[in-house]
């Protein structure tokens, strides 16, 4: 195959899996279109701590909390000052990086494990901060913020199923969800990206080389929490209502896990990651409802035994040894 | 449609009324057939909350009881249970996929109450019965803006009403401190005791102090409210916090009439931290027969229910009172059903469901449940009790409605 030919190939295939991803939702159930928006948004939250976990070896169980602010910010906006909810998002964004900015620098003096604690306490403390009586009145204390869902700017019907509000917002966020995508694959494979990874793999030496370690790292914690509230706000307006008790640290957890399961520093990888944390805590449910964490633990540990780099990476060995296969043997020395 | 579909409904009720029952015609929503009703759930069974999910549990192994004999007007019931791990996202999901994808006909006894706001407006846009909800804030009975919601047991300001009441009864001219959680369900129980004194709350109420869940003591809220000379004190907390309460009491010497709240009646998780001695003359409230009372041993509902725990839901614990919780509202579940007879449909549901007048055999004697199209509150009776430094032991009348 020339290069020529691998890239018509792949663009071939990309236009493909994008056609399957923009009918998808007119051939299952609204309940179903709902479940795949979650993907798509847990999807950007994933892929937001694995360019921080992943690409540069920084260590967050406090993700849940940037999600959390992406979502209270989209909710506020929303339904105290009435802004559409597109508008929203680019200001949840922007809100997270100065957060996640901040977070980034005790992150500069704490290393590997001292920072997953510091990140943690980060998750514990934002739900119960969002209850807290003097910002009662716009986060809604307890009680949380009902939302109204987008409707559709415009109305059709495609085999058969009307184009509603759930089909909007899964274009919507499959919209949203690409061009994030785009920007973080562009942002690893260039310059930035190798510096993230240098700084994971020897900082010493990254140093050396002249990458200004702490601009970079509290910037990658920076871009890496503006992904996770932008997820936060799509999420919010996607389940069109937040309460504190939507964000526990479980929420930060299954990030973590996500972004293991998919595949570390893997961009592709942040998809498989959310449908796991989406699709097998409802099987682990509908297996045992005695048990169903144990379950979920089990699949986890499981997934771990067989795929130990992850879905990408059972991918990427997969092909490796395909190619060796198909291959012509090279001859003995 | 729609104005053909009340044509039937007139004729349903015309044929009901005027003709053999038998005549009547059969009607059905999503989740109803000849053969099945479908009944979709969704609890903790997961989760930091997980201790709730044995509500659940009970409630299909109730279920699982009525099927064996014989189910419902003919039909059976197909309970399906499913699990947010109390978190709202995760409610708003699971009803989804109950009322789209398994087409329940109702969505019964989702537990929490942000939970419960989480999925209000869908379910009323669905039309779909969110039926005797499993939480205890005032909201659930609004009918007017949300008549597919009904909570269930006797709601923060019911119980508010019953203090006061009894107060009345027994000391017309108590002077009253409060202390109370500053969030919404603090302020639901302080607006029903309010209520309940009538013009009287101004003058009886001489000092209110609140706290922040935040807050690490109430040490300094309780100097305060000694200070003000009361000799009731109405003490509106959660577990944690009442423990505190009770014990500073008692170290500073203050010993008023001491009013718990029911939400912080466990003997485990708070009179015995608190020093059970420190608690012996505490009054609460109660509406369902405490399995661990050893006054119920030779009752006949007491002894169904041991005997249903035992044949339908072995695992279950017998000391727990969620499992006479889902017990009793699973009964009333049935009941609801069985009033609505062949026409099963959503808006029939709600309507049996607004025309309840029945006792159930492990609620207290005297406390029954009654709703009616403006009553969307089950349960409102309760009665009171006295800590006697082991067990609550119950006394004097029901109070409530």
């Amino acid at each position: 195959m020339t290069p020529r030919q691998s890239t018509l190939l792949k663009w071939l295939l990309a236009a493909l899996v994008l056609g399957g991803l923009l009918v998808l939702p007119f051939l299952v159930k609204n309940y179903r279109v709902f479940q795949f928006n979650l993907v798509l948004v847990y999807a950007i939250a994933v892929l937001g701590l694995n360019l921080l976990t992943g690409y540069n070896g920084q260590f967050s169980l406090g993700h849940g909390a940037f999600y959390a602010i992406g979502a209270y910010t989209a909710a506020t906006l929303m339904d105290k000052l009435g802004m559409p909810y597109w508008a929203t998002l680019p200001i949840a964004g922007a809100v997270c990086f100065g957060f996640g900015l901040l977070m980034g620098f005790p992150a500069l003096r704490l290393g590997g494990h001292y920072l997953a604690l510091a990140t943690y306490a980060l998750a514990l403390a934002v739900p119960q901060l969002l209850k807290y009586k003097t910002i009662e009145g716009i986060t809604g204390g307890v009680q949380g913020i009902v939302l109204n869902k987008p409707e559709p700017p415009f109305s059709f019907r495609f085999l058969g199923q009307p184009f509603n509000a759930d089909r909007w917002l899964y274009i919507f966020t499959l919209a949203v969800a690409l061009l994030m995508f785009l920007v973080a694959w562009n942002l690893v494979r260039g310059r930035v990206g190798r510096a993230l990874i240098a700084i994971r793999d020897h900082p010493i030496a990254a140093t050396a080389m002249g990458i200004n370690l702490p601009v970079f790292k509290s910037l990658t914690f920076g871009v890496s929490a503006a992904y996770t509230g932008v997820a936060g706000a799509l999420g919010a307006i996607c389940v069109a209502f937040v309460s504190p008790d939507s964000f526990g640290v479980f929420l930060s957890i299954s990030f973590l896990v996500g972004v293991v399961i998919g595949g570390l520093a893997s961009i592709p990888g942040a998809i498989f990651g959310a449908i796991f944390i989406q699709f097998v805590p409802n099987i682990a449910d509908e297996i045992s409802k005695a048990a169903p964490s144990a379950i979920f633990g089990a699949a986890l540990i499981g997934a771990m035994y067989l795929m130990p780099a992850g879905v990408m990476g059972m991918f990427k060995g997969l092909w490796a040894r395909w190619r060796l296969g198909a291959a012509p043997t090279p001859g003995p020395r | 449609m729609k104005s053909k579909a009340w044509n039937f409904a007139a004729i349903g009720m015309a044929a009901a009324l005027f003709a053999l029952p038998a005549a009547a015609q059969k009607k059905y929503d999503p989740g109803a057939d000849d053969k099945e009703i479908k009944i979709g759930q969704i609890g903790p069974y997961s989760g930091p909350a997980s201790a709730y999910g044995t509500i659940g549990k009970a409630i299909g192994a109730y279920l699982d009881k009525v099927n064996a004999e014989g189910g419902v007007n003919g039909r059976k019931i197909k309970y399906i249970a499913t699990d947010d791990g109390y978190n709202p996202a995760k409610t708003v999901e699971m009803a989804r996929k109950l009322v789209e994808e398994e087409e329940t006909l109702i969505v019964f006894n989702p537990l929490g109450t942000p939970s419960n706001t989480a999925i209000q407006k869908y379910m009323n846009t669905k039309k779909v019965p969110q039926l005797f909800v499993a939480t205890g804030a005032t909201k659930w009975g609004d009918p007017k803006n949300f008549p597919w919601t009904m909570g269930w047991q006797p709601t923060y300001q019911a119980e508010g009403k019953i203090y006061a009441a009894h107060i009345l009864d027994t000391k017309p001219n108590a002077k009253i401190a409060v202390l109370m959680q500053n969030d919404d369900y603090g302020k639901d129980y302080l607006k029903g005791f309010e209520d309940g004194l009538g013009d009287k709350a101004k003058t009886m109420i001489v000092a209110k102090v609140t706290y922040e869940v935040t807050d690490p003591t109430v040490d300094s809220q309780m100097l305060t409210l000694k200070a003000s000379g009361a000799d009731v004190f109405f003490n509106i907390t959660t577990p944690k916090f009442a423990a505190q309460a009770i014990k500073k009491a008692a170290e500073i010497g203050w010993k008023p009439v001491h009013y718990l709240n029911n939400v912080s009646a466990s003997v485990s998780a708070v009179m015995t931290p608190a020093g059970l001695e420190n608690g012996v003359g505490l009054l609460t409230s109660a509406y369902i027969k405490d399995p661990t009372d050893p006054q119920w041993a030779n009752d006949k509902g007491y002894k169904d229910w041991v005997e249903w725990m035992k044949k339908y839901y072995p695992s279950g614990n017998l000391a727990d009172g969620f499992n006479v919780y889902g017990y009793n509202v699973a009964q009333g579940l049935v009941q609801v059903l069985k009033q609505c007879g062949d026409n099963l449909t959503r808006e029939n549901v709600m309507k049996q469901a607004a025309s309840l007048d029945m006792t159930l055999p492990m609620l207290l004697p005297g406390v029954n449940v009654k709703t009616g199209p403006d009553d969307f509150y089950p349960i409102e009776r309760e009665q009171m009790s006295r800590f006697d430094g082991k067990t609550w032991i119950l006394f004097g009348k029901v109070y409530g409605r």
